[in-house]
This record gives C-alpha cells, sequence and structure tokens, in this order.
C-alpha cells in the first residue's frame, strides 16, 4: 500500500470517529462557523467540531505544524479534503485569517507574529477582517490615505475602510495604513494588524442592493497600534498587500464554481427544468436549453483549468487573476440564466408570492454583481492579465 | 488523470516544435499553395514525419507502430497546427489507422497497418454526404451479391481525398438514414471502376475531394470487420479524429494569438505602441483566458480517449466546441488588431482565419458539438 493510500484510510478512520453527526448534515447559515472570541454556537456540536479539527491542525492542513497547521503535502490536502467530502462534513471553520492572512504571516511575519497568530487563527481563537478598500480608494487601492503616525513606540491610526467584511464581528483587522506620506503612494504603505477592541475603533454595516450584507465601514479615531505588530518592513506593505489580493482572488473564483457567494448552492439545470418543463426530459425551451449548455460547457473548461493548474503545481500569480475574471463573470452568468429561467418566480424579494428558495435566488442574484468588483473589479484582472502574462506596455 | 504531459508526450512535443520551426514555417505552406500542389502536402516531409515514426503513433507495436496514444498525436498536431503544416496526419494515421485498428480483422490488420506506418499508404474518410456534419445521415448504399459488394451514393468534404490511396467508406447497408444501425465500413482502392473522386478548392487550400460511386463493386474481404454495426465504432473514430483537430486548431490559435500580441507591441499609431490601448489589451486578455480553458479541455479530452473513460463522447465534443469558438474569436480578432496589413495575402495572418472556417467545419460545428454535449449530459 502505499504512503498516500494509508494516509487515506488514517484520515477515513479519524473522521469516522471525530465527525459529530450533525456536522455531516447540510449546513444551515446560522450554525456557520467563524470562531473568535464572541463566537456564538447555535449546535455544541459545531463547537465540538471545530475543536478536533483545531487540534489535527486539519482547519488549515498545509500549514506548518510548527504554528498549529496540519503540515500536509499537497497530495495529502487533496486526499482530506476529497475524504471530508465523502462524509460531506461541514467547514469546520470559515477564516479570512486562513484564507488569506496566515499565507502572508507564513511570508512575510516575523518568528513571534507566527507565534503569536498561526495557532489562534488555526483553532478559531480569534477572527479576523480585512481593512483594504477605502471611500477614496477602490480599483486605485494604492491612493489610500488612512494614516499611521509613528509616535515612538506605536502608531497613531485615523481614517476610515470600507467593505470590511464582519467587521462588526471580527477580533482583529489586518489593514492598509500610510505610513510615507510623503513617499510615492505605492511605496508610502504598510502593512498592520489591529486589535478591533481598541479604542477608537467602531463599525457600521452596509445594506447592499440584495439586503443585508456582512459588509461595514471601519472608522479608526485616534487608534493606538502596538509596532510588533507591523508586518515585514514599513513603507513595504504594498508587497504583501499585492500578494494576499492574490490568494483573495484564488477564494472567489471558486465561486464560479461552487455556485458560491451567498445562498443557493442550486443548479441551473434542475432551477430550468423545475420552471420551464421538461420535454422528453430535456429543458422544455430551445433557447434556454442552449444558453444554459454553453454556460455549463464553459464551466466545465474552466473546471478542467483550475485542476490543470493544480496538476502544473499551482504556479498562482497571474493565473489567479484570470481565474478571479472568469470564475466571478461566469458566476454572474449562471445567476443571470437562473432567474430568467425561473420567469416572474425568478423576482421575489419577500415571503409575499415566494418561497424561500426563490427568495434566496433573487438575492443572491444581485449579490452576484458584486463579485466582479470586490477583491479587483474584472477590468482590474485583465490589466493585470494583459501587463504581467501579455507583457503589454503601459 | 492528471492534467499534465508524460515525459514522453512531452518529448514528442518538443521534436514536433522544433520540426515545425525547421522545416515547415508558414513558408513551406505558402508555397505549396502558390504552386497550386494538388495534394497540398510534401511527400518528402511526409516521408521525414514517417522516420520520426509519426505515422504509426495510434499503431499497435505488433503492427510495426509505438502505440503513444491519441495524446502522443495530439501534441504534434498542435504543433504542426501553429505553422499551419500540411501533413496526412489526421486522415491517415488518426482515421484510417483507428477506424481499420477498431473495425479490421486482423488480416485487414496486416494488410493495411504496416503500410501505413512505412509510410507506402494514406488513406481518407468518406463519411459525409450533406452541407453539414452529421455522421449518421447516410443515404450511399452497400449492397451483396455473391460474394461481391456494390456501391452507390456519393460523399463530400473528404479530407486528402484528392491523394489517398485508399479509401474508407461509410455506407448503409440496413435501416434508415439518421440512424446509427445499419452502417458498414468499406476500404476502397482509389483506382476502383465505378469510384470517382474529384477534388474541391477550398479556402483554406488543403486537399478535399468528393466523390461518387455508380456501381462501385468490391471483393468480400472489402468489407472492414462486421456488417451492419460499424455505427458506434465510427463515432469512437471520430471523437479521436475531433480531438486530434481540435488540438491542431488549438496550435493554429496559440500561433494566430502569438503573431498578435508580438504585432500589439511593435505597431505605433498616435506615437504610442498601439498594445498599450486599453481596448485592445482587454480584449487580448480576454483571448488568453479562452486560450487556457482550450488548452485544459484538449488535454482533457485526449487523456479520457487514451485511458477508455466513458467521458470520451463528452470531452471530445467539448474540446471541438471550446477549440472552435477560440479560434473563431481569436482568427478574427486577429485580422482586427492588424489593421489593413492583416487583410493583405502577403501577411500570414490570413492564412489562419482561412484555415480556422474550414476546420471549425470538420467533424462538427461548435453547434454541432454544443447539441450533442446537451444530448449527452441530459439537460
Amino acid at each position: 500500500m502505499s504512503n498516500l493510500e494509508s494516509f487515506r484510510q488514517e484520515v477515513s478512520k479519524w473522521l469516522e470517529e471525530n465527525c459529530p453527526p450533525s456536522m455531516r448534515t447540510p449546513l444551515v447559515p446560522e450554525e456557520e462557523v467563524w470562531g473568535g472570541r464572541n463566537a456564538q454556537y447555535v449546535n455544541p456540536e459545531s463547537k465540538l467540531w471545530l475543536e478536533r479539527m483545531g487540534e489535527k491542525g486539519w482547519t488549515a492542513p498545509n500549514l506548518p505544524t510548527e504554528y498549529g497547521g496540519g503540515g500536509l503535502d499537497r497530495d495529502q490536502t487533496k486526499i482530506l479534503h476529497q475524504e471530508l467530502y465523502k462524509i460531506k462534513a461541514r467547514p469546520a471553520l470559515n477564516s479570512f485569517g486562513i484564507w488569506m492572512l496566515a499565507p502572508c504571516i507564513i511570508e512575510f511575519g516575523s518568528e513571534e507574529q507566527k507565534r503569536e497568530h498561526l495557532p489562534k487563527i488555526i483553532k478559531g481563537e480569534i477572527r479576523w477582517c480585512q481593512g483594504y478598500s477605502e471611500p477614496g480608494s477602490g480599483s486605485d487601492l494604492a491612493s489610500l490615505s488612512t494614516k499611521a503616525e509613528d509616535m515612538g513606540d506605536h502608531y497613531l491610526v485615523n481614517g476610515q475602510k470600507v467593505w470590511t467584511s464582519y467587521a462588526d464581528k471580527a477580533d482583529w483587522i489586518f489593514a492598509l495604513v500610510r505610513t510615507g506620506p510623503q513617499e510615492p503612494k505605492h511605496s508610502g504603505i504598510s502593512f498592520l494588524l489591529i486589535d478591533m477592541a481598541s479604542e477608537g475603533v467602531s463599525t457600521k454595516p452596509i445594506t447592499l442592493i440584495s439586503g443585508k450584507s456582512p459588509f461595514c465601514e471601519t472608522f479608526f479615531d485616534d487608534v493606538k497600534a502596538s509596532k510588533e505588530n507591523l508586518v515585514g518592513v514599513e513603507n513595504s506593505g504594498w508587497t504583501i498587500a499585492k500578494k494576499l489580493l492574490q490568494h483573495e482572488r484564488n477564494f472567489i473564483s471558486n465561486f464560479g464554481l461552487a455556485g458560491g457567494g451567498t445562498g443557493s448552492g442550486a443548479d441551473v439545470v434542475s432551477i430550468a427544468k423545475k420552471y420551464l418543463g421538461e420535454d422528453n426530459g430535456k429543458i422544455a425551451h430551445p433557447g434556454h436549453r442552449d444558453n444554459i449548455t454553453l454556460h455549463k460547457m464553459k464551466e466545465h473548461a474552466f473546471g478542467l483549468t483550475l485542476q490543470r493548474s493544480g496538476d502544473e503545481g499551482g504556479k498562482a500569480s497571474a493565473a489567479s487573476s484570470m481565474f478571479k475574471y472568469y470564475g466571478t463573470e461566469h458566476n454572474k452568468d449562471r445567476y443571470e440564466l437562473m432567474i430568467s429561467s425561473m420567469g416572474n418566480k425568478g423576482l421575489g424579494w419577500a415571503e409575499q408570492g415566494f418561497s424561500d428558495d426563490e427568495q434566496a435566488i433573487t438575492k443572491a442574484w444581485l449579490r452576484t454583481k458584486a463579485n466582479s468588483i470586490e477583491g479587483g473589479t474584472s477590468e482590474v484582472q485583465l490589466n493585470v492579465i494583459s501587463r504581467r502574462v501579455l507583457d503589454l506596455p503601459s | 488523470m492528471k492534467l499534465i504531459l508524460s515525459e514522453e508526450q512531452q518529448f514528442l512535443k518538443d521534436t514536433a516544435q522544433s520540426f515545425a520551426r525547421d522545416k515547415t514555417p508558414t513558408t513551406h505552406f505558402r508555397k505549396l499553395r502558390d504552386d497550386e500542389n494538388t495534394k497540398c502536402w510534401d511527400d518528402s516531409i511526409w516521408q521525414e514525419m514517417v522516420q520520426l515514426g509519426w505515422s504509426g503513433i495510434l499503431v499497435p507495436e505488433e503492427f510495426g507502430g509505438s502505440d503513444f496514444g491519441i495524446a502522443g498525436i495530439s501534441v504534434i498536431m498542435q504543433e504542426l497546427g501553429k505553422t499551419l503544416t500540411p501533413s496526412p496526419m489526421l486522415a491517415t494515421s488518426v482515421l484510417g489507422v483507428s477506424a481499420i485498428k477498431l473495425l479490421g480483422s486482423n488480416e485487414q490488420k496486416k494488410i493495411y497497418l504496416p503500410k501505413i506506418v512505412s509510410g507506402e499508404t494514406t488513406t481518407a474518410l468518406a463519411i459525409d454526404e450533406g452541407n453539414h456534419h452529421n455522421p449518421f445521415d447516410i443515404e450511399a448504399t452497400a449492397t451483396l451479391e455473391g460474394d461481391k459488394w456494390t456501391l452507390n451514393g456519393q460523399k463530400v468534404f473528404i479530407i486528402d481525398g484528392a491523394s489517398a490511396d485508399f479509401i474508407l467508406i461509410v455506407a448503409r447497408t440496413s435501416g434508415e438514414k439518421g440512424e446509427s444501425n445499419g452502417l458498414s465500413v468499406f476500404i476502397a482502392d482509389k483506382n476502383s471502376k465505378g469510384l470517382e473522386v474529384s477534388q474541391i478548392s477550398t479556402a483554406d487550400c488543403r486537399n478535399y475531394a468528393n466523390l461518387i460511386m455508380n456501381n462501385l463493386i468490391l471483393d468480400e474481404n472489402a468489407l472492414l470487420g462486421e456488417v451492419d454495426i460499424a455505427g458506434e465504432v465510427i463515432e469512437q473514430v471520430l471523437d479521436l479524429g475531433r480531438i486530434a483537430m481540435a488540438s491542431e486548431m488549438l496550435g493554429n490559435t496559440e500561433e494566430a494569438f502569438e503573431i498578435t500580441v508580438s504585432y500589439l507591441k511593435e505597431r505605433k499609431q498616435f506615437g504610442v505602441l498601439i498594445g498599450s490601448f486599453q481596448a485592445l489589451q482587454h480584449r487580448a486578455a480576454k483571448m488568453f483566458c479562452e486560450i487556457e480553458l482550450t488548452k485544459s479541455a484538449v488535454m482533457a479530452a485526449m487523456h479520457a480517449a487514451d485511458e477508455n473513460s466513458n467521458e470520451l463522447e463528452r470531452l471530445s465534443s467539448l474540446a471541438k466546441f471550446q477549440a472552435g469558438e477560440t479560434l473563431h474569436l481569436v482568427s478574427n480578432e486577429a485580422i482586427q488588431m492588424h489593421g489593413g496589413i492583416g487583410v493583405t495575402d502577403e501577411y500570414d495572418i490570413g492564412f489562419y482565419l482561412k484555415r480556422a472556417r474550414v476546420a471549425e467545419q470538420i467533424f462538427g460545428t461548435s453547434e454541432y458539438h454544443q447539441a450533442r454535449y446537451a444530448d449527452i449530459s441530459g439537460f
């Protein structure tokens, strides 16, 4: 038996013994686990599941064991995911800390920062949010103006961030701040970790076209941040910021396949058959059927491209721009096809006249409009491909 | 299934890349066209390919081939596609070999396969009868009288039909037009009495022919394998052809794109390089994405074929569809982004456009494969 096969058996046995029964049932939104100091567990088994997975480091399977990660290689990580999928296990932990911050701390953080932050991220003890965009800095992120003044032993932070997801629930924020106001715009930015419990930090939720959202505005009013929480070198935060955006893009581009964003993971073909009817097992309307087939074929080819990228060793960088661009545009297309297949049933806002699933799809459709804006707009991704991959002149 | 090339496949690809670069750059095709070469491929170049073993890549070792699989031949087709290198690879080494290998008796394999491997014989597959590819819309008939077959009917758009020594003819031995049952495949010498082959002149200046069978009499052993039941194997042969074709089209696309992106970096208007215009950059970036998707679809299809996956039909349709859509887009954009020079015969980019449209038709357009994919998937 190969090492991988015996690893698979080990994983399967451990999951059998440790994944609580209710954690193998479909996820209900109230029971989604994000961890943190103030986490509420509606279902005690989700807490248990997080503790067991966190102890094993399998919430972050590919991070090194010395910082609490699983220490698994690429193939082992894949096996773990396959086995989790096999038993339909719920995610033990959703975490911006794991998805975005941890890879950057590994690459740019000091030894002290790794020891301080990584274990708490992996165990879900501290919940993080991202402070990047500002009201005046969207696509032109590097023009950001939230300032951090050097006060000797600490920075004094003043300014405002926007689109900070779950800022009202997060314990810490990783933020881009301006430390070099005299420097050219890319060279005056630093990457700073700030405790959200600090005096002077406040948040306010944002309502979207799709309704309630996790997004917030976050305000910093004379907030003191200790200097040991600067990641990397002062004024060189832009390098870290770009790297982190790649991780974010990779994460968002999976929406194209997962049916993600918010709400329903509904399949466009079954939706079409349900609302348009079937003709000998086929989607009854030929025009809708053609449009949906085209969409599914693109999805198939895109899925194969993600797989190929992994098989080639997952060289990220510019490829992440392609995945972000294609995945989010594809996801928008999916929801357009879905509501169009549903006819007037795809336009519900509240419960009068519409089922919960129908309302969820309408809301999800609206929410997908932000997919190609957040994490760098589609236009920015196309710029990145033009410049970095095709080497076209600026 | 891992979506990467094996060392062996990478080696074949590298070899084909140097071959195309050194021996058959686009000037090679231009010369064949200008000389109005009937075959539209060069005998001595083909013999060099034979020496490299390319004629026998799908042929089992016992008949003198290397049995490297469709992935092996596809990567070669991709590289040859970059320089628009014409050769009998598709009609002979993919279609002819596959049909004989999958349908023929051991006796028939012994007769034909070694001669194909050695470069002595080339073949063509005569299947389509109408303006659009549809492998089961077959009206040509074959009837057995005594120990002779009599074939009647017509075939169109036969790749390499003008030069092939042997023509594989799909004919109906029972059933009605549109049915996959009742089809049989016959192999006929091009000089047979009652067989009239006439070359047609296409925009891509390659080698195609139509044929008419007027009481074409063939021996009993001209039937490949069994009577009436070739339908399923014909689909399989066509799927292999579609994958090889998609791979060649990927090569066409990659090169047309490469030429265009280089042009964007050297052409100046309004005092700046036109590649600095965002209107062109974003279109180029979108093409890049579609090309990446095409690479993945072609790679998945060729590996599926070699692993006898039950996904072969779906993946072959996906590959031909995606390759067709992408080549269509890139061949049009390539002309537009070149501006005036793009529509001159002197410049190569127009060759890619003409080749593209013909290639899109071969063994089913994107529309054909979209419909097929939908049916297979149960949409």
